[in-house]
């Protein structure tokens, strides 16, 4: 197999963005990284700074504020990363589909690598989540895209 | 000159040490998620970490000065190896004598790693790292003192023997110092010196992620972050070793148990405190650390 990209899905450190979430899709993330799902198993561990990130977990409805911000986080991570849309205001805008002030979804601003739909998911979906972006990432599986 | 190369490179220099030290920070980890009741990373973890930083884009900020952000990291691995080689090769090449004075280029080598971690930081040109170099200038300061003060205590306890080969022939010949009082005392504040040298938790308030975003190391990203991190690691195997050789009759291979004691108590230390403020480390530091340094000192010369 090639090394290069076992590397690259054995050690995805993770940089957590919200972008005007209502906190319960955050919380649930900080559960995935409790002992008692263990996601550092799967060497995956949550870091301080964009730059050192491998998946931005991108949470909320994507209000106007936050999209000039979401694209410099994005732009200023290392590449190869990966963007994991997490909950169901960033895979499809929920609630606030015909809301004012959230007119773009995730997916028209950055390349959105795998859904993870939920109000909130649990951190159970979160794991299996990432673990079929893995096997995308290795060619194993093909996600029909939206 | 071909085996001085050797040695630098390969066996007791860079490679080696560096397998050992990511096998050690693999313990590191694996003890820690046990302490919190979980299973914890393979045992490959710290390899994947490194290749997997080294395949990673590099990005040089506009603001910083690029020279010095792409030499710090280097500077900081070679005096980490330099002294690496000079630790292992006193403790396990009989044939190597070491020269007069080695103690004193290893404590200043010992310095270089932090120095460089400053540099690095300053030359990102971002605030929040800025002030992790900060936090790391006062945090040399305050270590430096009692690790200084509680090295003259072998010195005096072996009558002025300024090279460590000399040392450990004189633990050989007389028993260790850990077993006496002046030693043991200066040993425990050398491990809480070396616990602050490393950057461990206690004592990680210039690269604190939960509040200045990783501190020092915000604007490094792929290989250079990785050389930061081999950095750390190899200090993770020199800084026990150094302290095994000045107090518990040198380290060889039959001794592991020596490193791994040591390397546990490290570990507990740094799951079982909070982070200290830095106003609060440099009063440890300066305060009680450096009065019991002096006490172990004064019990030397009394011959305790």
């Amino acid at each position: 197999m090639n090394f290069k990209l076992k590397a690259l899905t054995k050690s995805i450190w993770v940089y957590h963005m919200s972008t005007g979430s209502c906190n319960n899709c955050d919380i649930e993330i900080i559960d995935m990284l409790t002992p008692r799902f263990d996601a550092e198993r799967f060497g995956i561990t949550l870091v301080g700074s964009v730059r050192h990130a491998d998946a931005i977990p991108v949470t909320g409805s994507l209000n106007l504020k936050a999209v000039p911000r979401i694209k410099q986080v994005y732009e200023q991570a290392a590449k190869p990363c990966v963007v994991i849309a997490i909950g169901t205001c960033s895979c499809g805008q929920g609630i606030f589909k015909n809301g004012p002030n959230c007119p773009n979804p995730v997916d028209s601003l950055l390349p959105v690598d795998i859904y993870i739909p939920g109000c909130p998911p649990k951190p159970e979906a979160m794991i299996a989540g990432i673990m079929k972006l893995i096997e995308k990432l290795k060619g194993n599986i093909t996600i029909p895209t939206a | 000159m071909l085996k001085y190369l050797f040695n630098f490179v390969i066996f007791p220099g860079f490679l080696f040490t560096a397998c050992f030290g990511l096998m050690a920070c693999w313990i590191d980890r694996k003890v820690t998620s046990r302490i919190q009741w979980r299973v914890g990373p393979p045992w490959y973890q710290p390899f994947m970490d490194l290749v997997k930083l080294s395949i990673k884009e590099i990005i040089v900020p506009r603001t910083a000065s690029k020279e010095l952000f792409f030499l710090s990291p280097m500077l900081g691995l070679s005096a980490a190896t330099l002294v690496s080689m000079l630790v292992w090769l006193v403790n396990i090449d009989p044939g190597s004598k070491g020269f007069s004075g080695d103690i004193i280029v290893i404590v200043y080598l010992l310095t270089i790693p932090a120095i460089a971690v400053i540099l690095g930081a300053s030359a990102s040109g971002n605030p929040l790292a800025s002030l992790g170099a900060s936090r790391e200038i006062k945090m040399v300061m305050a270590y430096e003192l009692p690790f200084i003060i509680s090295l003259i205590v072998p010195i005096i306890k072996s009558h002025g023997l300024l090279r460590l080969n000399e040392i450990i022939n004189y633990q050989v010949a007389n028993g260790p110092f850990i077993t006496s009082l002046s030693g043991i005392i200066a040993f425990i504040v050398m491990i809480f010196c070396i616990q602050a040298k490393l950057g461990l938790v206690p004592f990680d308030a210039s690269e604190a992620e939960t509040e200045i975003m990783g501190g020092t190391f915000i604007e490094y990203s792929g290989m250079l972050l990785a050389i930061f991190k081999l950095t750390k690691t190899m200090l993770m195997v020199v800084l026990p070793l150094f302290l095994i050789t000045l107090f518990w009759q040198g380290f060889s291979f039959l001794s592991l148990w020596k490193y791994v004691i040591i390397l546990v108590i490290i570990i507990l230390i740094r799951n079982t405190n909070p982070r200290v403020r830095i106003d609060q480390a440099v009063r440890f530091f300066w305060g009680k650390m450096t009065l019991l340094a002096v006490l172990a000192v004064l019990l030397a010369v009394k011959g305790l």
